[in-house]
């Protein structure tokens, strides 16, 4: 196989695993106003946070790896996505900040205020990528306006089309629904059981836009193999909706998680070879061959990648092992910051 | 203001700021992973209060580097498209790989050390923080490899079909001169700034009245291991930089007369003279005054007393000829701005001998057994925070500024990178949008680490933390 395939493949695979793994934090987030609602919210919302704490950081980096390895494999691709998708690229990255701290620093001041504002934040900081990512991803599998420079030149409006917005609710009600099974599979209790039944509601709603919005992509871009695998992703979201409903949460997990990654993997099926179609003309469409770096570029990341991915997976399910346990409402400790009202005088007794 | 510009202040606004995290990131991690490790050696409860204490401080600070970073990682796509397309080939691989080797281990021995108090053995815990210092220092290995392809091009070849600089010594670029004596600069920098907020957060406690008598002790142990670092960090960061200036007169010839305001060059035998302070024409020309160590400047470049240095005049005159005739590289000037090269290289310095002044004498106190009740101490401990952080700050815009009008050295006109397509409202709105909420995060920031260093280390309660000894339904100690 040519090197700038598998590269591609590559690359397709990190966009999966980010998708797979930082879409239950993102649905854990949006959720969080919704389960984490009531007279004990504030240890729900706790109980939230405390599953997806240890590993929500390692799940964003799949993010991080993406951007790297398109930028040193396929430097014209990174160029004229990031370059062209400016704005809605900067409303990610913001909330993906304020998402972060809000992660980090909600607990570490013991205020109402305070926590009311990070909530916000965490919230709208899952909430925004999840819609941005599938308009950005719907965009770029149909095409956008690029010209015989590789430049994009349609606007910021030029992005937010029909198509490309239902692709963004489609994101958004998979995220939840995904979140939602991996709370209902992590967690123990009345928010395990109002979990499930979320994720079922959702799942539904989700599963028809889905199908909707797949069809509509494969319809102008897909191939046979893109169908199949499109369909295949709508089975296994059916699927994991069923297992919820029978209360098999592990199933049904692993139901939206092969979904997402099928479902992404078709979109990638339908953009190959191209890796940004051109809707001014396809012959100024970027490809897996002219965005390309070198081949001797393309040898060095391959053995990169052949040695320390599995390093990588390996100390990642060993976090995940780690934590494998449920989380409930008495395993969250009364709260450890110090003094609120900048006494100095109050003594502080965190836990060791 | 043109796109340029405002992606030129936008890019040094975002990575100084980004760059008050990082050398905290190394140089802590580093103390926190010894705190740690004499915790398990000794069983000294203090060993262990510390440990917590700077590690929570550790895990602030940390969260601000990270999401600082993600922008950086984007930024060089949406400001400097034409510049990513150029070297993406050689760059991009550098910048992959610190994502796949270091931010893995990071992000992720981070999550284990944060919830893993008494969950996963004691060893392991501890293993964890230095696995999250491995991936600091990892992750600046590449990130500055990067950037010495910048200074310095190397491993290279131009490909006149394809219009960019392609690799061709993966090696080379790993290896780059400027690289190897960049990298241990910027370590040992990180130590003293690691070493300096430890012992400023130490002897501040050490000094005020309210903090338990009982815990001075233990605070001055946290104090002594602070100035250590910063002496053993300034020690590092003298010998390197010296070295890296030798470096530079070879490879960026003009950066070093930049960094001199030395306008005429100094033949072979004379030995140019070392400026304490330089005073020139406005224009940037000539110089007009000067107070000099004689012969100094030969030496930190050459090595030699009368080594030949040249001056600003004639590598303008040099590189009018040689840059000509190329849409990438023709340039009218190519003197970077004389006062702050001049300026920023000797604060850098002036700012570490001063932390490093304090420390000494901190450490002079500590070992004396006196008790530093003088009121001095108090702004010793809050400049000696600070101290070490800006001389990082002078550092880069030294390095990056004294690069100018380059963004590769000899290769490509920073005019030539910034992204054609955006427009001056776009870069306009990021780069606001960007300002402010730093700014916010900054105030945020500032005000949890104050809170944290006044409530001090957490209590000793003498319970195990081995995952054997509890129960395995033991509430998430460090949550959330
Ligand atoms: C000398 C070291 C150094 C330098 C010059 C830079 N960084 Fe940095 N960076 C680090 C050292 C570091 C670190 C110590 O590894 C950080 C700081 C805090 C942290 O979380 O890790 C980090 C974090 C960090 C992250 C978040 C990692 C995560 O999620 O864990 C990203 C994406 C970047 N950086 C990217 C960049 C880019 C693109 C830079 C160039 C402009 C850059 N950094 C300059
Ligand atoms: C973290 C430490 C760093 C600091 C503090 C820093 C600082 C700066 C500053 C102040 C500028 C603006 C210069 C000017 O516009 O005149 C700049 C420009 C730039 N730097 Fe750095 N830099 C750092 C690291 C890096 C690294 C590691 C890279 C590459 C991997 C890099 C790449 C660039 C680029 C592409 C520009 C383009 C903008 C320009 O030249 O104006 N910098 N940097
Ligand atoms: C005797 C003391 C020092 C000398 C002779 C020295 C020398 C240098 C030189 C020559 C450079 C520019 C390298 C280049 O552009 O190629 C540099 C950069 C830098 N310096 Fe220093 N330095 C000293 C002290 C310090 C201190 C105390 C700090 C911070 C605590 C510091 C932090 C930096 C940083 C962050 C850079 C930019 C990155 C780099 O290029 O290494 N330096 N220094």
């Amino acid at each position: 196989m040519e090197l700038t395939t598998i590269w591609f493949i590559l690359i397709a695979v990190l966009w999966i695993g980010y998708f797979v793994l930082e879409g239950f934090d993102f649905g854990v987030g949006a959720l969080f106003p919704v389960l984490g609602r009531g007279k004990d919210g504030e240890t729900r919302k706790r109980v939230m946070l405390s599953t997806i704490g240890p590993v929500w950081d390692g799940n964003e980096v799949w993010l991080l790896t993406a951007g790297g390895a398109t930028f040193a494999a396929f430097p014209h691709w990174y160029a004229t996505l990031f370059s062209g998708f400016y704005l809605p690229l900067f409303i990610i990255l913001v909330a993906l900040i304020v998402r972060a701290l809000g992660f980090d620093y909600r607990g570490k001041v013991d205020s109402d205020v305070w926590r009311k504002r990070w909530d916000w934040c965490i919230f709208l900081g899952s909430v925004v990528p999840a819609v941005l990512w599938g308009v950005a991803f719907t965009n770029i599998v149909r095409g956008v306006p690029i010209d015989a420079d590789m430049e994009y030149t349609g606007g910021f409006f030029t992005l937010l089309n029909p198509v490309a917005l239902l692709g963004g609710l489609v994101t958004l009600g998979l995220f939840v629904t995904h979140g939602a099974m991996f709370l209902a599979l992590k967690t123990d209790g009345q928010i395990r059981h109002d979990a499930r039944a979320l994720a079922v509601r959702v799942g539904v709603v989700s599963a028809v836009l889905a199908v909707i919005w797949l069809v509509i992509i494969h319809w102008s871009t897909g191939t046979a193999v893109s169908w199949v695998v499109a369909a295949l992703a709508a089975v296994a979201l059916l699927a994991a909706l069923a297992k919820a409903r029978q209360g098999s949460e592990g199933w049904a997990f692993t139901g939206t998680f092969v979904a997402i990654a099928l479902a992404v993997a078709s979109l990638f099926i339908a953009l190959f070879p191209d890796v940004m179609p051109s809707s001014t003309d396809p012959a100024f469409s970027l490809t897996t061959t002219n965005a390309a770096s070198t081949d001797y570029t393309l040898t060095i990341m391959t053995w990169v990648a052949v040695l320390f991915v599995p390093i990588v997976l390996l100390y990642t399910s060993f976090t995940y092992w780690t934590f494998r346990k449920r989380v409930s409402g008495h395993h969250i400790p009364a709260v450890d910051t110090p003094g609120d009202d900048h006494e100095d005088e109050q003594v502080v007794t965190p836990q060791p | 203001m043109e796109a340029l510009e405002l992606a030129r202040w936008q890019f040094g606004i975002t990575t100084v700021y980004h760059y008050f995290f990082v050398p905290i990131t190394i140089g802590l991690s580093l103390l926190v992973a010894i705190l740690q490790t004499a915790w398990m050696r000794t069983r000294n409860p203090e060993w262990l209060r510390l440990t917590k204490f700077f590690g929570k401080l550790f895990t602030i600070n940390f969260a601000l580097g990270l999401v600082t970073g993600i922008v950086q990682e984007f930024q060089f796509g949406m400001n400097w498209s034409d510049y990513s397309r150029f070297v993406g080939d050689i760059f991009g691989a550098p910048l992959a790989i610190e994502a796949l080797l270091a931010f893995f281990l990071e992000s992720t021995f981070l999550g284990l050390w944060i919830f893993g108090w008494g969950r996963i053995p004691e060893k392991l815990h501890a293993a964890c923080m230095w696995l999250i210092h491995i991936g600091t220092v990892l992750s600046a290995y590449f990130i500055l490899a990067a950037n010495s392809f910048m200074q310095h091009p190397v491993g290279y070849v131009n490909n006149p079909e394809t219009g960019r600089a392609e690799l061709t010594d993966f090696w080379a670029v790993m290896t780059n001169p400027v690289q190897l004596v960049t990298f241990p600069h910027v370590i040992t920098a990180a130590w003293m700034t690691g070493g300096g907020f430890m012992l400023a957060i130490a002897l501040w406690h050490v000094w005020r009245q309210k903090t338990p008598a009982a815990d001075k002790p233990m605070y001055r142990k946290a104090a002594t291991i602070g100035a250590i670092a910063v002496l053993v960090g300034g020690l590092g960061t003298a010998i390197s930089g010296d070295l890296q200036g030798k470096v530079m007169t070879e490879v960026q010839p003009m950066k070093m007369a930049a960094a001199e305001a030395l306008y005429d060059s100094v033949p072979e035998g004379v030995g140019a003279p070392f400026s304490i302070i330089t005073v020139g024409t406005l224009d940037g020309q000539h110089e007009v005054w000067a107070i000099t160590v004689p012969k100094l400047l030969s030496y930190l470049s050459t090595g030699t007393l009368d080594g030949a240095v040249e001056g600003i005049n004639d590598l303008q005159a040099e590189y009018e000829i040689t840059y000509a005739g190329n849409e990438l590289t023709e340039q009218d000037d190519y003197r970077p701005i004389i006062p702050i090269t001049y300026w920023t290289f000797r604060l850098m310095m002036g700012f570490g001998f001063a932390a490093m002044g304090i420390a000494a004498l901190a450490l002079f106190w500590l070992w004396k057994g006196k008790p530093m009740e003088h009121r001095l101490w108090y702004w010793g401990a809050v400049a000696v925070m600070f101290l070490p952080l800006i001389a990082n700050s002078w550092g880069w815009i030294f390095t990056e500024m004294g690069r100018q009008p380059w963004l590769v050295f000899g290769l490509m006109g920073t005019s030539s990178g910034v992204s054609p397509g955006t427009t001056v409202a776009e870069v306009a709105t990021t780069m606001i949008g960007f300002t402010v909420l730093y700014g916010v995060l900054a105030v945020i920031e500032v005000g949890l680490i104050i809170r944290y260093t006044r409530a001090g280390a957490p209590p000793y309660d003498g319970e195990s933390l081995d995952p054997q000894d509890r129960s395995d339904d033991q509430p998430f100690v460090f949550s959330y």
